[in-house]
């Protein structure tokens, strides 16, 4: 389902049915359960989804850096042509940091209180590039400026505690971007800033991107923040990608009863709403999915097809955009690769 | 006229910053809350909005009496907390709860929903009962099954905790409930349940709401009126529809503008310039001069108070009543004066 132009020289990541799973003492975690993406050089995909929706797992499955008990059970996933699962572990350790970088939700987390901004940053440029320490330092001055950071050649010598929380998500993504990736993972990086510092940093990446021609992957749970960003959105409940395509027709003509629902139970700021739409229930846990179509127990939809068998099927709704739901198969095709 | 329910004069709360271990000695002040007053009437919602760092939580707090304020008074329908005796303290807390933000810490783990929700009932001196009636009313008010009374709250989902948060903060009948960012931590799908279900709690019983959140399109939803916070300052008081259409204070324009979905063109199209300085040294003058950018010199030196402006909201900012006419909302600032101001190398692609 994922290919529409196979193996074309624009196409960076290909994602193929990818399924990873927990083996947990409490039994089998279906974190994944059969997701399909790709992503072409210089493009933005917006993953959204709730918390257990698979999104983080998704991409931790890329870079093969799954937490204990998680699998890849099944699937493909592409980089750049190169099938990642059957990649050593030691060109594993090349591509991550180096070709796909990384920048996590919690900047404090993700950086070490007892090393300097500047060594922080200057290490993936000594590891990856092989320059020496005080070319690393040059460069990292350069990153910093890039970030729009003040006074890099003080900032440098900052620890991370003495930056605010904007400034350090802003430093730790200058780490990320230091080496030239090809596919930066942002995982939910504007969560723990404030809303005006948010739209900043928003901003910025999309210069960054706008400047180094990289892809980016942007992991969030809040739909209203991913329209500017992004070229192509996917929407993912209970470990399956409900609706994908590019971001104009996800959100203006959402074909998915979950992405509609969706849609409309958020406030928006300057469309005053009477009554907010509800999705009734809760998202599941991925150790307890439902059968079939993970949505079903809570769609206002749901016909007896959606109880039994598999996850529906992709159908194809034209200009890329598919969406996984029985309700699409009598006006569309079922899309296969 | 509803009449007003709550009433905060001139609350101030600075918290001394103490060095040395033995001997302590006060270095400065975190300015938290630096002289707010607002009114909040019966059945509205009022919400304060505001970046992390702000000072909404502080002023929840002194509300709440779980601070006592360096200076200024609240009036609990027209009664001053601040000369209330103890057994008048006692009746005031019955009539004002809060829900809090997280709903896993708000809830003792050990303690069963029954007892969770009872618990302040049982402060009060209700009967064994009464307590059993009126916990079974609250679950049955916040839509959650009677027989949650003996599960545990480890058994339940965020959005479920929450509700048990809303049915213990009712027990009690009270005036006034402070929201402090009730859905931030929950699930976007479950969000819209609890605001609809608070919506209407407040339709059915007249309560009213203090609100605090970031959000400020949930509180454009929930919100009757709008106090926009920055360092421990109201910037702007108003209606909140008002606010929302047409913000009149800058930091409120970029709060607005910062949480306009992209589709649509804010009505204050202004560029936001570094970030929240600490609280502990606020700038002199108006404290959002260094991040603002129509600042003018008095802005720098002058801190301007809160005045009415013809439509009937309060704003402090130097701008009015002479120079907003002279600014267009619309206008595209140059890209070099976002983020620092002192930036020298002009663009912002200048790096690469």
């Amino acid at each position: 389902m994922a290919g529409y132009q196979h193996n074309d020289a624009g196409t960076l990541l290909e994602v193929r049915d990818l399924k990873t799973h927990f083996m947990t003492r409490r039994g089998l975690v279906r974190a994944v359960n059969g997701v399909n993406f790709e992503l072409e050089r210089g493009e933005t995909l917006g993953l959204v989804g709730e918390s257990g929706s698979g999104k983080t797992i998704t991409c931790l499955s890329i870079l093969r850096l799954l937490p204990r008990g998680g699998q890849i059970v099944g699937g493909e996933i592409l980089f750049d042509g190169q099938d990642i699962l059957k990649t050593s572990e030691r060109e594993m350790g090349l591509l991550r940091g180096k070709r796909v970088g990384m920048i996590l939700q919690n900047s404090m987390a993700a950086l070490d209180p007892v090393f300097s901004i500047g060594t922080q940053i200057a290490e993936p440029l000594v590891v990856h590039q092989g320059l020496s320490w005080k070319r690393a330092m040059a460069g990292t001055i350069e990153l910093l400026r890039m970030v729009k950071i003040n006074d890099p050649e003080v900032r440098i010598r900052n620890y991370p505690h003495e930056l605010s929380g904007g400034m350090r998500q802003r430093s730790s993504s200058a780490a990320s971007i230091g080496p030239h990736p090809d596919l930066l993972i942002a995982d939910e990086p504007t969560t723990a800033l404030d809303v005006t510092t948010q739209r900043q940093y928003l901003d910025l990446l999309k210069d960054l991107q706008k400047a180094t021609g990289m892809a980016i992957i942007f992991i969030t749970h809040d739909i209203s923040i991913v329209g500017n960003l992004c070229d192509k959105l996917a929407v993912f409940y209970g470990g399956i990608v409900v609706e994908y395509g590019p971001k104009d027709q996800v959100l203006n003509n959402p074909s998915h009863p979950y992405t509609k629902a969706l849609l409309q139970a958020l406030p928006v700021l300057g469309e005053k709403r009477d009554r907010l739409q509800t999705i009734p229930g809760e998202p599941p846990h991925a150790g307890n999915l439902p059968p079939a179509c993970p949505f079903h127990p809570r769609c206002e939809q749901a016909m007896d097809t959606c109880k039994e068998g598999d996850a529906p099927p992709a159908f194809y709704l034209g200009n890329s955009h598919q969406a996984r739901c029985w309700l699409l198969e009598k006006d569309y095709e079922q899309y296969s690769h | 006229m509803n009449s007003t329910v709550i009433e905060v004069q001139n609350l101030v709360k600075y918290f001394p910053v103490r060095t040395g271990v033995i001997v302590g000695r006060t270095i400065g002040n975190v300015k938290a809350v630096d002289d707010i007053s607002f009114g909040v009437s019966q059945g509205e919602t009022f919400a304060l909005v505001g970046e992390s760092g702000c000072g909404k939580t502080t002023v929840a707090n002194l509300i709440l009496k779980l601070l006592d304020p360096t200076s200024g008074d609240v009036l609990f329908q027209g009664k001053s907390l601040n000369k209330a005796s103890g057994a008048e303290i006692r009746q005031y807390r019955r009539s004002v709860q809060a829900v809090l933000q997280d709903p896993y810490g708000a809830l003792n783990p050990r303690m069963r929903v029954g007892h969770i929700i009872s618990e302040p009932l049982e402060v009060h001196g209700y009967s064994r009962s009464d307590r059993k009636r009126l916990v079974q009313d609250a679950l049955r008010a916040v839509g959650l099954p009677e027989t949650s009374e003996t599960q545990f709250p480890h058994e339940f989902s965020g959005g479920q905790r929450q509700r048990i948060g809303v049915a213990r903060a009712l027990t009690l009948e009270p005036a006034l409930i402070i929201l402090d960012e009730p859905v931030s931590n929950l699930d976007v799908s479950i969000r819209s349940q609890v605001l609809n279900l608070l919506k209407d709690l407040q339709e059915q019983r007249g309560i009213s709401f203090i609100l605090i959140s970031h959000d400020l399109a949930s509180v454009e939803h929930m919100s009757h009126r709008i106090g926009v916070m920055y360092l421990g300052k109201l910037v702007e008081l108003g209606d909140a529809q008002q606010i929302c259409d047409d913000p009149a204070h800058p930091y409120a324009a970029s709060l607005v503008a910062a949480s306009t979905p992209p589709n649509r063109t804010p009505p204050w199209q202004i560029p936001i310039i570094g970030e929240v300085p600490s609280a502990m040294d606020t700038p002199s003058g108006c404290p959002f001069h260094p991040r603002c950018v129509y600042a003018m010199p008095t802005c720098k030196e002058v801190t301007p108070s809160l005045t009415q402006l013809p439509d009937g909201r309060m704003v402090a900012c130097h701008l009015y009543p002479d120079h907003i006419g002279s600014i267009d909302k619309h206008a595209e600032l140059p890209a070099a004066r976002l983020f620092e101001q002192e930036t020298e190398d002009g663009g912002t692609e200048a790096a690469l």
